[in-house]
């Protein structure tokens, strides 16, 4: 913790959880995705569901997702934007399981039909958790550097891939692993110290058994 | 160097440093962020800023989403015009300014968090208030007067947030109007040239005259009572940096004091942290408003 986590964010109100974290997790949603999805559907969990319409929260999603940070005084008008860049979205309420009670599942398309799906928390002063990425578990914040690299769940995929971060000299500061089933599809998710170089990134996709390798950097998204 | 878990020791390494007290919270927090003082007052100037434009950018007229609140800042400055209050200009205007900035937040405009984005009218309300009255004519004159008093709010609120809480949800609206007064009366004590002493003992009197407040907000909105709790937070500042620098003391040592707060807050029952399901949230009117459960 330090000052500014006492005096600030700069942001657009009335809450950090309900509406700032919110569109923390819709630009991490972007982010994640790659791209402005075409289509989302929401599905609000708890708190976001009960007292989203008073804080704002569902602007505050769809400015996320289209790139808005949490101080841009457009975030009210999210709809309106939405409507002109083409995004097409809908809200649902849902129970999820075993969430904190401000969280929301994002099902996210793109232009050329590529679906990802996020679950995310917003955990109180603008911070926020993704909880699952494709319906595999994960807790990383995107306070750090991170690299989430899908693959399929055979021996030596992990070591593979650390091994390429040794070698560019990057360090990691936590590894998480998740997967559907023994030998099917897994996720790790690597949070780095320093930001993960594209050609680094080119490398671990060229190992064997990765299907997917998704960079979020802090420089575009600070 | 402050680590900030200690009024009493950040007061000692004030006195080894020989620092102005501001000056050692913004080095302590440069040396443990790895950042260089220019961009340290870069960002605070800019936390600044955002507070002079977000008060200048309220508007009378303007409604939150329910409905509740908006317009509350701008009949108390109608009602200053006749010049007859009963509380002075200064006293007056401060809670304008505390109006003003609830009512920005609750209607979806842009604030600062200070230290959270309920409690977001009680510092800018002091601080832009004090300079209105008693700084310098021109703002930019005022300006590093008003960062330096930021810094002394900000090395308080680190230290209610590492021994208590700067949430409702934990600690309730004690935590948050509560410790927002706890780190404005030490900025206006800083305003005023007072001593680190005295910037503790109002940050202590602050504290104590807001212990125990509950957080329950009608409907589990930022609306009501929390527009007008930002008032009282804001006359609690400026009555004990007041106390403070006619050399009134706290009895009880500020440390303690946080530590009672964080006490206070682990029994306040859950109905009365940030859940909408007690106090003024579970009367009559408020169950009006009550979200419905999925």
């Amino acid at each position: 913790m330090n000052l500014f986590d006492i005096l600030g964010p700069i942001m657009v109100g009335p809450s950090s959880s309900h509406t700032a974290g919110a569109v923390r997790i819709g630009s991490m949603a972007r982010a994640l995705l790659g791209q402005q999805p075409k289509t989302a559907e929401l599905y609000l969990h708890g708190s976001f569901a009960s007292t989203g319409a008073g804080h704002g929260t569902y602007q505050a999603l769809i400015a996320g997702l289209l790139g808005l940070e949490p101080d841009d005084p457009d975030v009210p008008n999210s709809y309106a934007l939405a409507e002109k860049a083409g995004m097409r979205f809908s809200f649902e309420t849902r129970t999820l399981r075993d969430v904190h009670p401000n969280s929301v599942l994002i099902v996210m398309e793109t232009e050329d039909g590529r679906r990802m799906e996020m679950g995310a928390s917003s955990l109180g002063g603008g911070r926020i958790e993704v909880f699952s990425v494709d319906g595999l578990r994960t807790a990383f914040s995107g306070e750090l550097p991170t690299l989430l690299v899908q693959n399929n769940d055979q021996p030596g995929c992990v070591s593979r891939v650390t091994g390429v971060l040794a070698d560019n000299g990057i360090n990691v500061a936590s590894l998480q692993l998740s997967r559907g089933g023994r030998g099917g599809s897994a996720v790790m998710v690597i949070e780095c110290d320093e930001e993960v170089p594209w050609n680094t990134v080119d490398e671990i996709r060229a190992l064997p058994g990765i299907v997917q390798v998704t960079r979020y950097s802090l420089e575009v998204n600070q | 160097m402050i680590e900030f878990s200690s009024i009493e020791q950040m007061l000692e390494d004030t006195r080894v440093s020989g620092l102005p007290l501001w000056e050692n919270i913004m080095r302590s927090d440069c040396e443990q962020q790895g950042i260089s003082e220019e961009i340290s007052r870069a960002k605070m100037e800019r936390l600044l800023d955002a507070m002079v434009a977000a008060d200048a950018g309220y508007r009378a007229d303007e409604r939150s989403a329910s409905g509740l609140v908006g317009g509350d800042g701008g009949k108390m400055m109608d009602y200053m015009k006749n010049g007859k209050t009963l509380c002075g200009d200064f006293i007056s205007d401060v809670m304008a300014g505390a109006l003003r900035m609830g009512e920005c937040n609750a209607c979806m405009k842009r604030i600062v968090a200070a230290p959270t984005a309920g409690a977001c009218g009680v510092l800018p309300a002091v601080l832009l208030a004090y300079h209105r009255h008693f700084g310098a004519e021109d703002f930019g004159d005022d300006e590093e007067n008003l960062v330096r008093a930021l810094y002394v709010a900000a090395g308080f609120g680190m230290i209610i947030a590492n021994r208590a809480s700067i949430s409702g949800a934990e600690g309730g609206c004690q935590a948050e109007i509560g410790a927002a007064a706890t780190m404005a009366a030490p900025a206006l004590v800083q305003l005023m040239g007072g001593t680190p002493e005295q910037m503790a003992h109002a940050s202590a009197m602050a504290m104590k005259n807001l212990l125990g407040l509950v957080c329950d907000p009608v409907g589990g909105l930022v609306e009501v009572p929390c527009v007008k709790r930002n008032v009282i937070g804001a006359m609690d500042a400026v009555s004990a940096a007041q106390m403070a620098m006619a050399g009134i003391e706290s009895r009880v040592p500020p440390d303690q004091v946080i530590d009672a707060m964080r006490e206070v807050g682990a029994s306040l029952p859950h109905t009365l942290r940030e859940t909408g399901k007690g106090g003024l949230a579970a009367t009559p009117f408020g169950k009006k408003y009550q979200p419905k459960e999925d």
